[in-house]
């Protein structure tokens, strides 16, 4: 089941899921984010990637409704997504995860989940078969009675995952969601985000270190790089780039 | 309100009818000093569960519900003193006036960002200033206060909330029932997860696209409007208001050691806490009584070291630990 709209041989014609246009962003003067632009059309895996400090987690986090941008516009779904809160982006069909997870601890690895699920749930015993669906897609329905305190940080990863699904996402926005994974924890995850992609129709942004998930996963690659995009294309394009090779995969060994 | 009842196994839901019934019956065998404390213990049970809400689902540690509990009673008072108007009929304006201090003290706070112990800090700060502005305010007698007259031949008018003991008993119940089957209901709805998101972590509950504001101002507004109704009853209960009895600090912290001590966040918690917290006040009474050290502070050093003793070995609530050492919720979904 592939999305037709991804045909990649006809991107020019459909109309973008996201769009950003020349967004910056500033703090104090330092440019964190210069005039970046970009696209996702609808069904697509899109990565971004970048060194340290390349304001990856500043991008990310202007879609996500946490920073406004300083100037630029970003469109989501016909609708003009700058400057909006966190919880009304959500509510508009973005779900995101935090690159340092942030589970409700006290609850159970189920009802954090069933959170995400009411978004769109307004009955509970509908919210909680939603979120049981959820936890199964994503390998956690045997611990859903633990309290999400007790989990393993792959385990803590897959639960982002999930609680942001639960939230029926048009867009999942996923900030490193690979990092601190061994490499078959990594591989399992990109089968997940795979099925997620393909069976749901999701399109999916991800921001990732790990060029292995990377190369595995994404259709488009945006590199930054101090702030502004370097380089922009398939990730075959991407790793034979002069520009981006200097820049960044120079010191990447981990593909 | 089923699904409260499904979460228990046989033994929880023996124990639950056997307490009802216990609570049902009382009057029967109980003096009139033992069915008072029942009274106190019931009226805790009902505003412990209003504060809970907020502090046990909502995350919001408010330190000024003697605010709500003294503004409630004051307007029910006022209106019956002054103009004659029923108690049941003044639950409306008093309802209504303690949910709008409410509503400024959470807009103030959540919408500029104060939480935490500032948060507690302003909820003092408001029921200081309503003290301070009652002792002034002339309808509400002031600082000499406010009585309601007792009166032999209105004794049986149950509908302007006045009765003997075993009346005001039985509205309690009902009272505390009513704490209980409202927190057990929001508690398990939206809302209530809602709540319990924000208390966990505010920035992960709006990514999941919860409006955290509005979450925590139906808080205040429900704990608020809820501890209103105990205020009307504590009025028509004791017949004198004084500003400094009604809004002091101690009023406030009277009424959340109960289910801090049953166990926040709980549906039986508060419960439990008054049911401990209230005999043992009355036990430190007559035992200091009856080793004739009448010294002042005495029963309150015993409170407080008995306090610090179940803390420390159920920091989080007895209720928790009763519940699993009984054995009384079902296992698994």
């Amino acid at each position: 089941m592939t999305a037709p709209l991804a045909s990649p041989a006809s991107p020019a014609v459909v109309t973008p899921l996201l769009t950003v246009s020349k967004v910056s962003r500033r703090f104090r003067g330092l440019i964190a984010v210069d005039r970046v632009s970009f696209a996702l059309v609808p069904g697509e895996i899109f990565a971004v990637i970048g060194p340290n400090g390349a304001g990856k987690t500043t991008l990310f986090n202007m879609i996500a409704g946490v920073l406004a941008p300083n100037d630029g516009t970003i469109t989501f779904d016909g609708h003009s997504i700058a400057g909006l809160t966190a919880d009304a982006v959500c509510r508009l069909g973005i779900g995101r995860t935090f690159q340092i997870v942030r589970p409700f601890p006290a609850l159970s690895v189920e009802d954090n989940v069933v959170v995400g699920a009411l978004l769109r749930h307004t009955d509970m015993a509908a919210a909680r078969r939603h979120a049981r669906d959820v936890l199964a897609q994503l390998d956690l329905h045997d611990k859903r009675a633990v309290q999400a305190a007790a989990l393993t940080l792959p385990d803590r990863k897959r639960l982002e995952v999930a609680r942001a699904l639960a939230t029926e996402p048009k867009l999942l926005l996923l900030d490193e969601v690979m990092a601190g994974l061994v490499p078959t924890e990594t591989d399992r995850m990109v089968d997940i985000l795979r099925g997620i992609n393909s069976d749901m129709g999701i399109t999916i942004l991800l921001i990732e270190h790990v060029m292995r998930a990377v190369m595995a996963l994404a259709g488009h690659v945006l590199v930054l790089h101090h702030g502004a995009a370097i380089a922009q294309g398939t990730p075959q394009e991407i790793v034979r780039d002069p520009a981006v090779i200097k820049s960044y995969l120079g010191a990447e060994t981990a593909f | 309100m089923t699904a409260l009842w499904d979460s228990m196994n046989g033994r929880g839901k023996l124990l639950l009818v056997l307490l009802i019934l216990a609570l049902l019956m009382a009057p029967m065998v109980a003096s009139r000093y033992l069915l008072s404390v029942l009274t106190l213990i019931l009226y805790f049970v009902y505003v412990g569960q209003a504060w809970n809400l907020m502090m046990g689902y909502a995350g919001q540690l408010s330190l000024g519900h003697a605010l709500y509990v003294g503004l409630g009673g004051y307007v029910a008072a006022i209106l019956w003193v002054h103009y004659g108007i029923g108690p049941w009929l003044s639950i409306v304006p008093a309802v209504a006036v303690a949910a709008a201090f409410g509503a400024v003290i959470g807009w103030l706070a959540f919408r500029f960002g104060i939480e935490g112990v500032y948060f507690a800090l302003l909820t003092i700060a408001f029921a200081e200033f309503t003290r301070i502005g009652f002792d002034h305010l002339a309808i509400a007698g002031g600082a000499g206060g406010l009585f309601i007259p007792y009166e032999e031949r209105r004794l049986g008018e149950w509908w302007n909330l006045r009765g003997n003991q075993l009346f005001f008993y039985y509205l309690a119940f009902v009272l505390a029932a009513a704490g209980v089957l409202i927190t057990a209901l929001l508690s398990r709805a939206r809302l209530g997860f809602q709540w319990l998101a924000v208390r966990e972590d505010e920035t992960a509950a709006r990514a999941l696209g919860i409006d955290a504001f509005r979450a925590k101002m139906k808080a205040i507004l429900i704990s608020s409007g809820m501890t209103a109704v105990g205020g009307v009853f504590y009025a028509f209960y004791n017949n004198t208001l004084f500003p400094a009895q009604m809004f002091d600090m101690s009023r406030s912290i009277e009424l959340i050691l109960a289910p801090i001590v049953g166990g926040l966040g709980t549906i039986f918690g508060p419960v439990v806490g008054a049911f401990i917290l209230t005999p043992l006040g009355e036990i430190l009474i007559m035992l200091t009584d009856w080793l004739g050290i009448n010294l002042p502070g005495v029963k309150a050093v015993f409170y407080g070291l008995t306090l610090m003793i179940i803390i420390s070995l159920v920091p989080t609530g007895v209720w928790p630990r009763i519940a699993q050492s009984l054995d009384l919720k079902k296992r698994g979904p």
